[in-house]
């Protein structure tokens, strides 16, 4: 669990996550956004649908992944933007 | 600016330092940096950060404005939120920027990426809730976040500055859990050269301890077979110390041991790299100034081999010092005098490391996880599955990929590849070095059609917010 110090005069950043709303300050990326709103798990992996949150924050384990705009980006080196609809990427059918 | 003379990518101290003596000299320099802000690692967001945020962090990330000010008031062009994701031979470099691709070329290049946090394979590493010591810290730097209640564990400086930041901010953690033994503290008695400074950051990291003590943090030695406990998320972490199996109820755990160099661009050059055998991992091969095995090429901070924030600075001075004298601007006497003292503080700095490389050496069990673990994270396959591959004649990592798919994932290889090639070379007897390492590719980054096509567009391509 997170909590949020220091920061309560900055702007606030309300986008959604899967069709929820999570609301954000202005600067954080969408991973830390995320992760102080309580949302742990972002997504799960294309092969054993495990589920999956951030590991590094610096864009080198691409754990974060998530989708905006189509677009599959890394969670925590994308800001948090007014509007944005993030949402898990799609786990892909299982082979059979 | 359309052809720098000097490409600066990665703006920590290394490449902060590096760019602000090459302009001071009068080169034209461009740095990129993928950060919305200078710092690097160590001084992330400092520039925007709250007082309160400077008050956790402590003296040694403010002590990072003296490197922001000189880079401000150096006569260079900065892009921050630059991705560099392909550089080649001919020092071209290509970046993108708010989701526009742009390609610039220099007469050299400074490449100063920085370090990442080794990885940490154990039972129960992919569970959601299990972060690196070092995401927690972006996290206080970048947006105040502080996880509660966390159980820190692990070895090396950073879990126990972590842990003190934590204590400042008023969360503590709820346990250290440190994999250190008695033989660590043994084998740095081998280390008689650097051991003046290195007892000076031992007794840092004793006074670190100290305050974690009089918060009464609960901190555990010598621990082993380290697991995450926990179905869908981490609940908690199960190991032994002192004989006792131990297991502490937490929903975050934060995991560290050590940094290692960042070699993605140095290796899609095919630099010469070289096996570190103190430090458990690769590293570009280097003159005493940086210069890589492209003469035009040169490497500086951690991503050269890990010597920390200090030796990083001092290592970039070297390094522009010895740019402008292999571009023939001053001499190699004026360059000796220029980096007289980066030199010198450099061989201080570096001296210390193989005392803290004995001390918080990672555990073998980290380095060459048992056949049940997760290497590779991304197409989860276990360290059981690349020692099978090794037993059908598999004799490195670039050859893992055809028979399974360890390193093929989105982070291509960044969090496997070192334990690919220990684990590899344990099964086939071959050193690390002849293992060698995964065939590191652009793009670097993911970038998406738009970006690419944007690149071959008549479009100007050059770094907006530059002269023509
Ligand atoms: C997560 C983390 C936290 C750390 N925290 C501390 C700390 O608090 N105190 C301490 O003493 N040491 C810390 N370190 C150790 C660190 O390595 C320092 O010694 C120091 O920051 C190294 O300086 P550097 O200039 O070599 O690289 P860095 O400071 O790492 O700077 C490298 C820069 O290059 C950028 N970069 C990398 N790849 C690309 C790319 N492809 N395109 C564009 N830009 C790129 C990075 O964003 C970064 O800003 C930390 C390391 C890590 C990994
Ligand atoms: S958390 Fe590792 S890449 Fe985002």
């Amino acid at each position: 669990m997170f909590e949020r110090i220091g920061h309560s005069a900055t702007a606030q950043v309300r986008f959604t996550f899967n069709g929820e709303t999570v609301i954000g300050n202005a600067g954080d990326s969408l991973a830390a956004a995320l992760l102080a709103a309580g949302h742990k798990v972002f997504r799960d992996t294309p092969t054993t649908a495990a589920p999956r949150g951030p590991f590094c924050m610096m864009g080198s384990c691409f754990d974060c992944l998530v989708v905006v705009d189509g677009e599959t980006v890394q969670a925590c080196q994308t800001p948090a933007q007014v509007g944005l609809v993030v949402t898990s990427p799609p786990v892909p059918r299982a082979q059979p | 600016m359309t052809r720098p003379d000097l490409i600066v990518i990665g703006a920590g101290p290394a490449g902060m330092a590096g760019a602000t003596m090459a302009a001071q000299q009068g080169m034209s320099v461009l740095v990129l940096d993928e950060q919305p802000a200078p710092g690097g690692q160590i001084f992330r967001n400092l520039g925007a950060s709250s007082t309160q945020q400077r008050q956790m962090l402590g003296p040694d990330y403010t002590a990072g404005q003296m490197l922001l000010d000189g880079l401000a008031a150096a006569p260079l062009t900065l892009i921050s939120g630059a991705v560099v994701w392909d550089v080649d031979q001919e020092r071209t470099v290509t970046y993108s920027k708010d989701g526009k691709a742009y390609r610039v070329k220099a007469n050299y290049l400074l490449l100063s990426t920085g370090a990442m946090e080794r990885p940490v394979p154990l039972p129960g590493w992919t569970l959601p809730g299990v972060m690196t010591a070092g995401a927690a810290q972006i996290l206080m730097k970048t947006s105040g976040l502080l996880a509660k209640d966390a159980v820190l564990a692990g070895s090396g400086p950073l879990l126990y500055l972590v842990a003190v930041q934590m204590l400042r901010a008023g969360t503590p953690p709820k346990a250290l859990v440190e994999t250190q033994t008695p033989a660590n503290y043994r084998a740095v008695l081998h280390h008689a050269g650097g051991a003046l400074r290195g007892w000076k950051a031992l007794a840092k990291g004793a006074r670190m301890l100290r305050e974690l003590r009089r918060a009464s943090a609960p901190r555990y030695t010598a621990a082993r077979d380290l697991a995450i406990t926990g179905d869908t998320a981490a609940s908690g972490l199960r190991f032994t110390a002192k004989g006792q199996v131990h297991h502490l109820e937490c929903a975050t755990v934060l995991l560290h041991q050590g940094v290692v160099p960042n070699t993605q661009i140095t290796r899609a050059l095919r630099l010469d790299h070289q096996w570190h055998a103190g430090q458990r991992c690769f590293h570009p091969v280097l003159s005493p100034w940086g210069q890589s095995s492209h003469s035009q090429i040169y490497v500086a901070g951690d991503g050269a081999a890990i010597a920390g924030a200090k030796a990083a600075e001092h290592a970039g001075q070297c390094a522009a010092a010895d740019i402008l004298r292999c571009a023939g601007r001053i001499t190699a006497a004026q360059r000796d005098t220029l980096a007289a003292s980066a030199k010198r503080n450099l061989a201080g700095e570096q001296a210390l490391r193989p005392f803290l490389d004995a001390l918080y050496a990672p555990p073998a069990a980290i380095l060459r996880p048992p056949d049940a673990v997760t290497v590779c994270r991304c197409e989860e396959v276990s360290a059981g599955d690349i020692r099978a591959y090794a037993r059908l004649g598999c004799k490195g990592p670039s050859q893992t990929k055809a028979f399974g798919r360890a390193g093929m994932g989105p982070c291509q290889g960044r969090t496997c590849g070192l334990t690919v090639t220990e684990v590899l070379a344990q099964a086939t007897g071959l050193s690390p070095q002849d293992t060698g390492y995964f065939k590191i590719r652009a793009p670097l980054k993911p970038v998406t059609l738009g970006e690419v096509a944007a690149l071959h567009s008549p479009a100007p391509q050059q770094p907006e917010g530059q002269d023509p």
